[in-house]
Protein backbone atom coordinates (compact mmCIF):
# COMPACT_ATOMS: atom_id res chain seq x y z
CA UNK A 1 0.00 0.00 0.00
CA UNK A 2 1.52 3.20 -1.34
CA UNK A 3 -1.38 5.83 -0.14
CA UNK A 4 1.14 8.88 -0.05
CA UNK A 5 2.53 8.53 -3.07
CA UNK A 6 -0.78 7.58 -4.96
CA UNK A 7 -2.25 11.16 -3.26
CA UNK A 8 0.63 13.21 -4.15
CA UNK A 9 0.38 11.80 -7.85
CA UNK A 10 -3.07 12.95 -8.38
CA UNK A 11 -3.14 15.68 -10.18
CA UNK A 12 -0.45 14.27 -12.76
CA UNK A 13 -2.85 11.44 -12.77
CA UNK A 14 -6.18 12.55 -13.20
CA UNK A 15 -5.32 16.07 -14.77
CA UNK A 16 -2.00 15.76 -16.43
CA UNK A 17 -0.57 19.19 -14.60
CA UNK A 18 2.85 19.33 -15.45
CA UNK A 19 4.64 22.80 -15.55
CA UNK A 20 5.43 25.72 -17.88
CA UNK A 21 8.77 27.11 -16.88
CA UNK A 22 8.69 31.25 -15.87
CA UNK A 23 12.08 31.70 -17.35
CA UNK A 24 12.10 30.05 -21.08
CA UNK A 25 8.08 28.81 -21.29
CA UNK A 26 9.13 24.93 -21.71
CA UNK A 27 6.33 22.62 -21.17
CA UNK A 28 7.00 19.88 -19.08
CA UNK A 29 5.54 16.40 -18.35
CA UNK A 30 6.24 15.04 -15.77
CA UNK A 31 7.38 17.79 -13.63
CA UNK A 32 10.61 18.41 -12.70
CA UNK A 33 12.25 20.65 -10.39
CA UNK A 34 14.37 22.21 -12.33
CA UNK A 35 13.73 22.99 -16.15
CA UNK A 36 15.61 20.50 -18.15
CA UNK A 37 15.70 23.47 -21.15
CA UNK A 38 16.93 26.58 -19.44
CA UNK A 39 18.05 24.76 -15.54
CA UNK A 40 15.51 27.26 -13.99
CA UNK A 41 13.56 26.29 -11.05
CA UNK A 42 10.06 24.90 -12.44
CA UNK A 43 6.76 25.16 -10.24
CA UNK A 44 4.15 27.13 -12.44
CA UNK A 45 1.22 24.14 -12.41
CA UNK A 46 0.35 23.77 -16.14
CA UNK A 47 -2.59 21.59 -17.66
CA UNK A 48 -1.66 19.52 -20.55
CA UNK A 49 -4.41 19.09 -23.44
CA UNK A 50 -4.12 15.81 -23.28
CA UNK A 51 -4.18 14.97 -27.06
CA UNK A 52 -0.92 13.72 -28.85
CA UNK A 53 0.12 11.08 -31.40
CA UNK A 54 1.82 7.54 -30.54
CA UNK A 55 5.75 7.87 -30.99
CA UNK A 56 6.23 4.54 -30.18
CA UNK A 57 4.43 1.21 -28.82
CA UNK A 58 4.93 -2.42 -27.55
CA UNK A 59 2.59 -4.86 -25.75
CA UNK A 60 2.60 -7.11 -22.75
CA UNK A 61 1.30 -9.94 -22.35
CA UNK A 62 2.14 -11.13 -18.86
CA UNK A 63 2.29 -7.53 -16.58
CA UNK A 64 4.35 -6.70 -13.25
CA UNK A 65 2.50 -7.09 -9.50
CA UNK A 66 -0.02 -4.49 -9.72
CA UNK A 67 -0.64 -4.90 -13.32
CA UNK A 68 -1.84 -8.84 -13.78
CA UNK A 69 -5.53 -8.19 -14.41
CA UNK A 70 -4.63 -5.77 -17.16
CA UNK A 71 -2.82 -7.65 -18.97
CA UNK A 72 -2.07 -8.25 -22.29
CA UNK A 73 -2.03 -4.49 -22.87
CA UNK A 74 -0.59 -2.32 -25.38
CA UNK A 75 1.45 0.53 -23.82
CA UNK A 76 3.30 3.52 -25.69
CA UNK A 77 5.32 6.83 -25.53
CA UNK A 78 2.69 9.21 -26.91
CA UNK A 79 4.08 12.82 -27.82
CA UNK A 80 1.62 15.60 -26.69
CA UNK A 81 1.05 18.31 -28.88
CA UNK A 82 2.49 20.35 -26.65
CA UNK A 83 6.08 18.82 -27.03
CA UNK A 84 6.61 16.57 -24.42
CA UNK A 85 6.58 12.50 -24.27
CA UNK A 86 4.94 10.46 -21.79
CA UNK A 87 4.57 6.85 -21.05
CA UNK A 88 1.03 5.57 -20.67
CA UNK A 89 -1.21 2.49 -21.59
CA UNK A 90 -3.11 2.76 -24.87
CA UNK A 91 -7.04 1.71 -24.37
CA UNK A 92 -10.03 1.51 -26.32
CA UNK A 93 -8.61 0.23 -28.88
CA UNK A 94 -11.44 -2.31 -30.13
CA UNK A 95 -9.33 -4.31 -32.31
CA UNK A 96 -7.63 -1.45 -34.17
CA UNK A 97 -3.85 -1.97 -35.44
CA UNK A 98 -1.58 0.83 -33.30
CA UNK A 99 1.12 2.54 -35.34
CA UNK A 100 3.62 5.53 -34.73
CA UNK A 101 1.73 8.47 -35.36
CA UNK A 102 -1.60 7.68 -34.37
CA UNK A 103 -3.52 10.82 -32.99
CA UNK A 104 -4.59 9.80 -29.24
CA UNK A 105 -5.86 11.67 -26.57
CA UNK A 106 -5.89 11.38 -22.62
CA UNK A 107 -8.83 9.85 -20.80
CA UNK A 108 -8.64 8.69 -17.41
CA UNK A 109 -8.82 5.16 -16.26
CA UNK A 110 -8.19 2.41 -13.73
CA UNK A 111 -4.43 1.58 -13.61
CA UNK A 112 -3.39 -0.55 -11.68
CA UNK A 113 -4.76 -2.32 -7.97
CA UNK A 114 -2.24 -3.06 -5.18
CA UNK A 115 -2.99 -6.25 -4.24
CA UNK A 116 -3.75 -7.45 -0.98
CA UNK A 117 -7.33 -7.39 0.78
CA UNK A 118 -8.07 -3.75 0.84
CA UNK A 119 -7.46 -3.87 -2.76
CA UNK A 120 -6.67 -0.56 -3.31
CA UNK A 121 -7.30 0.85 -7.18
CA UNK A 122 -5.43 3.58 -8.22
CA UNK A 123 -6.67 5.61 -11.30
CA UNK A 124 -4.85 7.71 -13.98
CA UNK A 125 -4.27 8.68 -17.64
CA UNK A 126 -4.31 6.64 -20.41
CA UNK A 127 -4.99 7.49 -23.85
CA UNK A 128 -7.37 6.21 -26.82
CA UNK A 129 -7.23 7.15 -30.31
CA UNK A 130 -9.22 9.36 -31.68
CA UNK A 131 -11.88 8.79 -33.84
CA UNK A 132 -11.49 9.93 -37.65
CA UNK A 133 -14.57 12.01 -37.29
CA UNK A 134 -13.46 13.92 -34.08
CA UNK A 135 -9.77 14.73 -35.55
CA UNK B 1 47.74 9.38 -14.56
CA UNK B 2 50.91 7.05 -13.54
CA UNK B 3 48.79 5.17 -10.94
CA UNK B 4 48.59 1.63 -12.17
CA UNK B 5 45.45 -0.52 -10.93
CA UNK B 6 45.55 -3.91 -11.93
CA UNK B 7 43.36 -6.92 -12.15
CA UNK B 8 45.68 -9.65 -10.06
CA UNK B 9 43.02 -12.43 -9.48
CA UNK B 10 39.37 -13.02 -11.37
CA UNK B 11 36.50 -15.45 -10.22
CA UNK B 12 33.09 -16.39 -11.58
CA UNK B 13 30.09 -19.30 -11.37
CA UNK B 14 28.42 -19.87 -14.29
CA UNK B 15 25.12 -18.04 -14.57
CA UNK B 16 21.70 -19.59 -14.21
CA UNK B 17 19.36 -21.10 -11.13
CA UNK B 18 21.38 -21.72 -8.30
CA UNK B 19 18.54 -22.71 -5.95
CA UNK B 20 20.67 -24.56 -3.86
CA UNK B 21 22.87 -21.70 -3.17
CA UNK B 22 21.97 -18.68 -0.79
CA UNK B 23 23.05 -14.92 -2.22
CA UNK B 24 26.04 -14.91 0.27
CA UNK B 25 27.29 -18.36 -0.73
CA UNK B 26 26.77 -17.53 -4.31
CA UNK B 27 29.01 -14.69 -4.21
CA UNK B 28 31.49 -16.35 -1.73
CA UNK B 29 32.29 -18.32 -4.70
CA UNK B 30 33.28 -15.60 -6.85
CA UNK B 31 35.00 -13.81 -4.20
CA UNK B 32 36.95 -16.73 -2.69
CA UNK B 33 38.02 -17.87 -6.28
CA UNK B 34 39.55 -13.81 -7.30
CA UNK B 35 41.32 -13.79 -3.38
CA UNK B 36 42.78 -17.07 -4.20
CA UNK B 37 43.77 -16.38 -7.72
CA UNK B 38 45.77 -13.17 -6.75
CA UNK B 39 47.74 -15.64 -4.20
CA UNK B 40 45.71 -14.97 -1.29
CA UNK B 41 45.60 -10.88 -0.60
CA UNK B 42 43.52 -9.93 1.60
CA UNK B 43 41.78 -7.02 0.21
CA UNK B 44 41.47 -3.57 2.31
CA UNK B 45 38.10 -3.22 1.35
CA UNK B 46 35.03 -4.71 -0.81
CA UNK B 47 32.68 -3.43 -3.08
CA UNK B 48 29.55 -5.13 -3.70
CA UNK B 49 27.91 -4.46 -6.76
CA UNK B 50 23.82 -5.47 -6.09
CA UNK B 51 20.98 -4.68 -8.01
CA UNK B 52 17.88 -5.82 -6.65
CA UNK B 53 18.99 -8.53 -3.12
CA UNK B 54 16.47 -5.80 -1.27
CA UNK B 55 13.60 -6.99 -2.67
CA UNK B 56 14.32 -10.34 -4.30
CA UNK B 57 16.56 -11.93 -1.61
CA UNK B 58 14.82 -8.71 1.56
CA UNK B 59 18.29 -8.38 1.96
CA UNK B 60 20.32 -5.06 2.60
CA UNK B 61 24.05 -3.99 3.79
CA UNK B 62 25.58 -6.50 1.46
CA UNK B 63 28.64 -4.65 2.21
CA UNK B 64 28.48 -5.81 5.81
CA UNK B 65 27.47 -9.53 4.81
CA UNK B 66 29.24 -10.50 2.00
CA UNK B 67 32.84 -9.22 3.95
CA UNK B 68 31.46 -10.86 7.14
CA UNK B 69 30.73 -14.32 5.52
CA UNK B 70 34.20 -14.62 4.26
CA UNK B 71 35.60 -14.04 7.32
CA UNK B 72 36.89 -10.74 6.21
CA UNK B 73 35.91 -9.15 9.01
CA UNK B 74 36.76 -5.80 9.93
CA UNK B 75 37.47 -4.65 6.32
CA UNK B 76 35.62 -1.87 4.70
CA UNK B 77 32.32 -3.03 2.82
CA UNK B 78 29.79 -1.38 1.19
CA UNK B 79 26.90 -2.01 -1.39
CA UNK B 80 26.80 0.13 -4.56
CA UNK B 81 23.61 0.26 -7.08
CA UNK B 82 23.64 1.20 -10.52
CA UNK B 83 20.49 -0.45 -11.93
CA UNK B 84 22.17 -3.72 -14.51
CA UNK B 85 25.15 -1.35 -14.32
CA UNK B 86 25.76 -2.18 -10.41
CA UNK B 87 28.74 -4.20 -10.97
CA UNK B 88 30.73 -1.68 -13.42
CA UNK B 89 29.83 0.87 -10.45
CA UNK B 90 31.64 -1.61 -8.01
CA UNK B 91 34.24 -1.91 -10.40
CA UNK B 92 34.87 1.82 -11.13
CA UNK B 93 34.56 2.57 -6.99
CA UNK B 94 37.24 0.12 -6.17
CA UNK B 95 39.36 1.21 -9.08
CA UNK B 96 38.96 5.16 -7.83
CA UNK B 97 39.95 3.86 -4.30
CA UNK B 98 42.82 2.53 -5.57
CA UNK B 99 43.62 5.25 -7.51
CA UNK B 100 43.09 7.77 -5.35
CA UNK B 101 46.23 6.54 -2.96
CA UNK B 102 43.65 5.88 0.17
CA UNK B 103 44.05 2.46 -0.16
CA UNK B 104 46.28 -0.57 -1.61
CA UNK B 105 43.96 -3.21 -2.50
CA UNK B 106 39.61 -3.86 -3.01
CA UNK B 107 37.68 -6.71 -3.86
CA UNK B 108 34.95 -5.94 -6.36
CA UNK B 109 32.15 -8.56 -6.33
CA UNK B 110 29.14 -8.58 -8.76
CA UNK B 111 26.28 -10.86 -7.33
CA UNK B 112 22.47 -11.12 -8.00
CA UNK B 113 19.88 -14.22 -6.67
CA UNK B 114 17.45 -13.73 -9.45
CA UNK B 115 15.66 -16.94 -8.39
CA UNK B 116 14.84 -16.27 -5.01
CA UNK B 117 11.28 -14.99 -5.92
CA UNK B 118 8.98 -16.37 -8.87
CA UNK B 119 6.46 -14.44 -11.04
CA UNK B 120 4.84 -11.17 -11.00
CA UNK B 121 6.72 -9.94 -8.19
CA UNK B 122 10.21 -10.17 -9.66
CA UNK B 123 9.03 -8.69 -12.90
CA UNK B 124 8.13 -5.71 -10.85
CA UNK B 125 11.39 -5.69 -8.45
CA UNK B 126 12.89 -5.37 -12.02
CA UNK B 127 10.15 -2.74 -12.44
CA UNK B 128 12.02 -0.67 -9.83
CA UNK B 129 15.07 0.40 -11.92
CA UNK B 130 12.70 2.73 -13.91
CA UNK B 131 11.04 6.29 -12.97
CA UNK B 132 8.84 4.45 -10.21
CA UNK B 133 6.07 7.53 -10.14
CA UNK B 134 5.69 7.71 -14.57
CA UNK B 135 7.12 4.25 -16.07
CA UNK B 136 6.61 1.82 -13.82
CA UNK B 137 2.77 2.73 -12.60
CA UNK B 138 1.85 2.61 -16.28
CA UNK B 139 2.38 -0.59 -16.07
CA UNK B 140 6.37 -0.39 -17.91
CA UNK B 141 8.89 -3.01 -17.89
CA UNK B 142 12.34 -2.85 -18.66
CA UNK B 143 12.15 -5.21 -21.24
CA UNK B 144 8.87 -3.13 -22.59
CA UNK B 145 11.10 -0.17 -22.89
CA UNK B 146 13.79 -1.80 -24.43
CA UNK B 147 11.08 -2.88 -27.25
CA UNK B 148 10.01 0.88 -27.28
CA UNK B 149 13.31 2.09 -27.92
CA UNK B 150 13.61 -0.79 -30.81
CA UNK B 151 10.43 -0.30 -32.84
CA UNK B 152 11.27 3.45 -32.68
CA UNK B 153 14.50 2.37 -33.89
CA UNK B 154 13.26 -0.07 -36.72
CA UNK B 155 11.03 3.13 -38.04
CA UNK B 156 13.68 5.99 -38.02
CA UNK B 157 16.34 3.96 -39.50
CA UNK B 158 13.93 1.88 -41.77
CA UNK B 159 15.90 -1.17 -40.40
CA UNK B 160 14.24 -4.95 -40.48
CA UNK B 161 13.57 -6.79 -37.56
CA UNK B 162 16.11 -9.85 -38.72
CA UNK B 163 18.58 -7.11 -38.95
CA UNK B 164 19.32 -8.04 -35.18
CA UNK B 165 19.80 -11.57 -35.71
CA UNK B 166 24.01 -11.27 -35.42
CA UNK B 167 23.62 -10.05 -31.95
CA UNK B 168 21.78 -13.69 -30.79
CA UNK B 169 23.63 -15.44 -32.95
CA UNK B 170 27.23 -14.63 -31.99
CA UNK B 171 26.05 -14.63 -28.45
CA UNK B 172 25.20 -18.04 -28.36
CA UNK B 173 28.04 -19.06 -30.91
CA UNK B 174 30.47 -17.60 -28.02
CA UNK B 175 28.36 -19.03 -24.94
CA UNK B 176 28.80 -23.04 -26.34
CA UNK B 177 32.27 -22.25 -25.60
CA UNK B 178 32.24 -20.41 -22.49
CA UNK B 179 31.69 -22.69 -19.44
CA UNK B 180 30.28 -20.51 -17.20
CA UNK B 181 27.56 -19.98 -19.46
CA UNK B 182 23.82 -20.25 -18.92
CA UNK B 183 22.99 -21.41 -22.44
CA UNK B 184 25.76 -23.39 -24.64
CA UNK B 185 24.18 -23.49 -27.37
CA UNK B 186 24.64 -22.11 -30.91
CA UNK B 187 21.71 -20.73 -32.58
CA UNK B 188 21.07 -20.28 -36.66
CA UNK B 189 19.66 -17.40 -38.12
CA UNK B 190 16.60 -19.02 -38.82
CA UNK B 191 15.87 -20.24 -35.53
CA UNK B 192 16.51 -16.41 -34.10
CA UNK B 193 13.77 -15.30 -37.70
CA UNK B 194 11.22 -17.91 -36.56
CA UNK B 195 11.53 -17.16 -32.56
CA UNK B 196 8.05 -16.36 -30.49
CA UNK B 197 7.58 -12.82 -30.36
CA UNK B 198 7.68 -11.96 -26.56
CA UNK B 199 7.39 -8.06 -26.28
CA UNK B 200 7.81 -6.98 -29.99
CA UNK B 201 9.30 -6.06 -31.49
CA UNK B 202 11.44 -8.20 -29.28
CA UNK B 203 11.64 -12.44 -29.55
CA UNK B 204 12.71 -14.72 -27.52
CA UNK B 205 16.39 -14.26 -28.81
CA UNK B 206 16.54 -10.40 -28.61
CA UNK B 207 16.14 -11.03 -24.91
CA UNK B 208 18.78 -12.01 -22.57
CA UNK B 209 17.89 -14.42 -20.27
CA UNK B 210 18.37 -13.62 -16.23
CA UNK B 211 19.99 -15.63 -14.07
CA UNK B 212 21.64 -16.16 -10.51
CA UNK B 213 25.25 -15.42 -10.56
CA UNK B 214 28.30 -13.59 -8.88
CA UNK B 215 31.74 -12.55 -10.60
CA UNK B 216 34.68 -10.98 -8.53
CA UNK B 217 37.76 -9.53 -9.60
CA UNK B 218 40.68 -8.57 -7.17
CA UNK B 219 42.42 -4.89 -7.91
CA UNK B 220 45.55 -3.85 -6.46
CA UNK B 221 47.49 -1.32 -6.90
CA UNK B 222 50.98 -2.73 -9.06
CA UNK B 223 53.30 -1.36 -6.48
CA UNK B 224 51.70 -2.87 -3.61
CA UNK B 225 52.01 -6.54 -5.04
CA UNK B 226 54.53 -8.49 -2.86
CA UNK B 227 53.75 -11.57 -5.08
CA UNK B 228 53.87 -11.60 -8.62
CA UNK B 229 50.73 -14.35 -9.68
CA UNK B 230 51.59 -16.48 -12.58
CA UNK B 231 49.54 -14.86 -15.21
CA UNK B 232 49.37 -11.70 -16.81
CA UNK B 233 48.18 -8.82 -14.37
CA UNK B 234 45.80 -6.45 -16.59
CA UNK B 235 45.73 -2.61 -15.61
CA UNK B 236 42.65 -0.53 -15.78
CA UNK B 237 43.86 2.50 -17.85
CA UNK B 238 40.20 3.72 -18.05
CA UNK B 239 37.41 4.81 -16.45
CA UNK B 240 33.85 6.09 -16.71
CA UNK B 241 30.37 6.35 -15.83
CA UNK B 242 28.03 9.18 -16.96
CA UNK B 243 23.81 9.58 -16.38
CA UNK B 244 21.00 10.46 -18.80
CA UNK B 245 17.54 11.05 -17.89
CA UNK B 246 16.09 7.61 -16.19
CA UNK B 247 13.25 7.95 -17.06
CA UNK B 248 13.10 6.76 -21.52
CA UNK B 249 10.18 9.85 -22.50
CA UNK B 250 12.29 12.55 -20.68
CA UNK B 251 15.32 12.03 -23.10
CA UNK B 252 16.37 14.91 -25.59
CA UNK B 253 16.92 12.44 -28.43
CA UNK B 254 15.79 8.95 -27.76
CA UNK B 255 18.38 6.91 -30.30
CA UNK B 256 21.47 9.11 -29.32
CA UNK B 257 22.54 6.84 -26.62
CA UNK B 258 24.28 9.73 -25.02
CA UNK B 259 26.02 8.36 -21.66
CA UNK B 260 27.00 5.36 -23.96
CA UNK B 261 28.98 7.92 -26.31
CA UNK B 262 30.08 10.26 -23.68
CA UNK B 263 31.30 7.58 -21.28
CA UNK B 264 33.35 5.81 -24.09
CA UNK B 265 34.62 8.81 -24.96
CA UNK B 266 35.92 9.99 -21.61
CA UNK B 267 37.12 6.30 -20.87
CA UNK B 268 38.65 5.83 -24.20
CA UNK B 269 40.48 9.54 -24.23
CA UNK B 270 41.91 8.55 -20.23
CA UNK B 271 43.50 5.36 -21.85
CA UNK B 272 44.74 7.81 -24.47
CA UNK B 273 43.17 5.79 -27.55
CA UNK B 274 40.67 5.88 -29.46
CA UNK B 275 37.68 3.17 -29.66
CA UNK B 276 39.06 1.65 -32.54
CA UNK B 277 42.08 0.74 -31.18
CA UNK B 278 40.62 -1.60 -28.82
CA UNK B 279 41.15 -5.48 -29.79
CA UNK B 280 37.54 -6.35 -28.98
CA UNK B 281 34.28 -4.86 -27.20
CA UNK B 282 31.99 -6.23 -24.33
CA UNK B 283 28.70 -4.19 -25.36
CA UNK B 284 25.86 -4.74 -23.05
CA UNK B 285 23.14 -6.96 -24.84
CA UNK B 286 20.29 -7.06 -22.41
CA UNK B 287 18.27 -6.44 -25.48
CA UNK B 288 19.88 -6.72 -28.37
CA UNK B 289 18.31 -3.35 -29.51
CA UNK B 290 21.40 -1.86 -26.44
CA UNK B 291 24.22 -3.76 -28.60
CA UNK B 292 23.81 -1.60 -31.80
CA UNK B 293 22.93 1.43 -30.08
CA UNK B 294 26.25 0.49 -28.56
CA UNK B 295 28.27 0.26 -30.93
CA UNK B 296 27.02 2.86 -32.43
CA UNK B 297 27.28 5.31 -29.62
CA UNK B 298 31.33 4.08 -29.64
CA UNK B 299 31.52 4.78 -33.35
CA UNK B 300 32.51 1.94 -34.82
CA UNK B 301 29.38 2.26 -36.60
CA UNK B 302 26.85 5.23 -38.34
CA UNK B 303 23.83 5.85 -36.76
CA UNK B 304 21.04 3.01 -37.90
CA UNK B 305 23.62 0.62 -39.02
CA UNK B 306 24.96 -0.87 -35.69
CA UNK B 307 23.67 -4.79 -36.29
CA UNK B 308 25.56 -4.01 -39.83
CA UNK B 309 28.77 -3.54 -38.34
CA UNK B 310 27.94 -6.79 -35.86
CA UNK B 311 27.50 -8.75 -38.81
CA UNK B 312 30.27 -7.50 -40.31
CA UNK B 313 32.25 -9.56 -37.46
CA UNK B 314 35.35 -7.12 -37.98
CA UNK B 315 35.99 -6.84 -34.63
CA UNK B 316 34.71 -9.52 -31.54
CA UNK B 317 32.00 -8.27 -29.65
CA UNK B 318 30.56 -9.75 -26.67
CA UNK B 319 33.58 -12.60 -26.52
CA UNK B 320 32.44 -15.40 -23.56
CA UNK B 321 28.71 -14.70 -25.27
CA UNK B 322 27.53 -11.59 -23.44
CA UNK B 323 24.50 -11.07 -21.60
CA UNK B 324 22.50 -12.79 -24.35
CA UNK B 325 24.59 -16.59 -24.20
CA UNK B 326 26.46 -15.98 -20.77
CA UNK B 327 23.07 -15.10 -19.38
CA UNK B 328 21.76 -11.30 -17.43
CA UNK B 329 22.66 -11.67 -13.86
CA UNK B 330 21.95 -7.83 -13.59
CA UNK B 331 24.05 -6.47 -10.68
CA UNK B 332 27.13 -9.08 -11.64
CA UNK B 333 27.01 -7.94 -15.24
CA UNK B 334 29.66 -5.52 -15.40
CA UNK B 335 31.80 -7.69 -13.17
CA UNK B 336 31.40 -10.60 -15.75
CA UNK B 337 32.65 -8.21 -18.27
CA UNK B 338 35.71 -7.54 -16.17
CA UNK B 339 36.48 -11.17 -15.54
CA UNK B 340 35.55 -12.69 -19.00
CA UNK B 341 37.91 -9.48 -20.50
CA UNK B 342 40.44 -10.44 -18.17
CA UNK B 343 41.05 -13.90 -19.57
CA UNK B 344 40.93 -12.91 -22.79
CA UNK B 345 44.18 -10.14 -22.61
CA UNK B 346 45.94 -13.65 -20.22
CA UNK B 347 45.28 -15.44 -23.39
CA UNK B 348 42.78 -17.43 -21.18
CA UNK B 349 39.41 -17.49 -23.23
CA UNK B 350 39.55 -21.25 -24.60
CA UNK B 351 38.08 -21.40 -28.00
CA UNK B 352 36.42 -18.14 -27.83
CA UNK B 353 40.45 -16.55 -27.72
CA UNK B 354 40.90 -13.37 -29.47
CA UNK B 355 44.03 -13.64 -31.35
CA UNK B 356 46.76 -11.69 -29.73
CA UNK B 357 44.42 -9.47 -27.48
CA UNK B 358 45.68 -6.35 -25.54
CA UNK B 359 43.40 -4.15 -24.97
CA UNK B 360 39.13 -4.31 -24.14
CA UNK B 361 36.21 -1.76 -23.98
CA UNK B 362 33.70 -3.49 -21.52
CA UNK B 363 30.78 -1.23 -21.22
CA UNK B 364 27.83 -1.84 -19.22
CA UNK B 365 24.59 0.03 -18.86
CA UNK B 366 21.77 0.60 -16.10
CA UNK B 367 18.36 0.50 -17.66
CA UNK B 368 18.27 2.38 -21.18
CA UNK B 369 21.61 4.28 -20.90
CA UNK B 370 20.27 6.01 -18.15
CA UNK B 371 23.85 4.83 -16.67
CA UNK B 372 26.46 3.78 -18.75
CA UNK B 373 29.73 2.78 -17.55
CA UNK B 374 32.96 2.24 -19.70
CA UNK B 375 36.39 0.45 -18.43
CA UNK B 376 39.57 0.48 -20.77
CA UNK B 377 41.60 -3.08 -19.70
CA UNK B 378 44.74 -3.17 -20.89
CA UNK B 379 48.32 -5.99 -20.48
ZN1 LIG C 1 13.11 26.75 -18.65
Amino acid sequence: MEIPRHWRLKQQRYALVGEVCPHCEGKIFPPRDVCPHCSGEAKTPYAFSGRGEVYSYTRISDGPAGFEESAPYTIALVKLEEGPLVTAQLTDLGGQPVDIGMPVEMVTRRIRSDGDERGMIVYGYKFRPVMAAQA
Amino acid sequence: MNSEVVIAGVGQVPVGEHYHLSLRSLAAKAMLAAIHEAGDIRPQAVFAGNMLAGTLSRQSNLGALLTDNINLRGVEGTTVEAAGASGAAALRLGYLAIASGYIDSALVVGVDKYTDSVGADVDAALAQTLDSDYELMAGLTPVAQAALVMRRYMHTYNVAHEAFAPVAVNGHARAANNPNAMFRKAITVEQYRSAEDQVSPLNLYDIAPYGDGAAAVLLIHSDKLEKKPDHPLVRITGSSVVTDTLALHDRQEMLAWYAAAFSIERACRQAGIMPQDVDFFEYDDACSIYAALSVEAAGFARRGTGCEFIAAGSLPVATMGGQKGRGNSLGGSGVYQAVEATLQLRGQAGKNQVPGAKRALIHNLGGAAATAISHVLEL
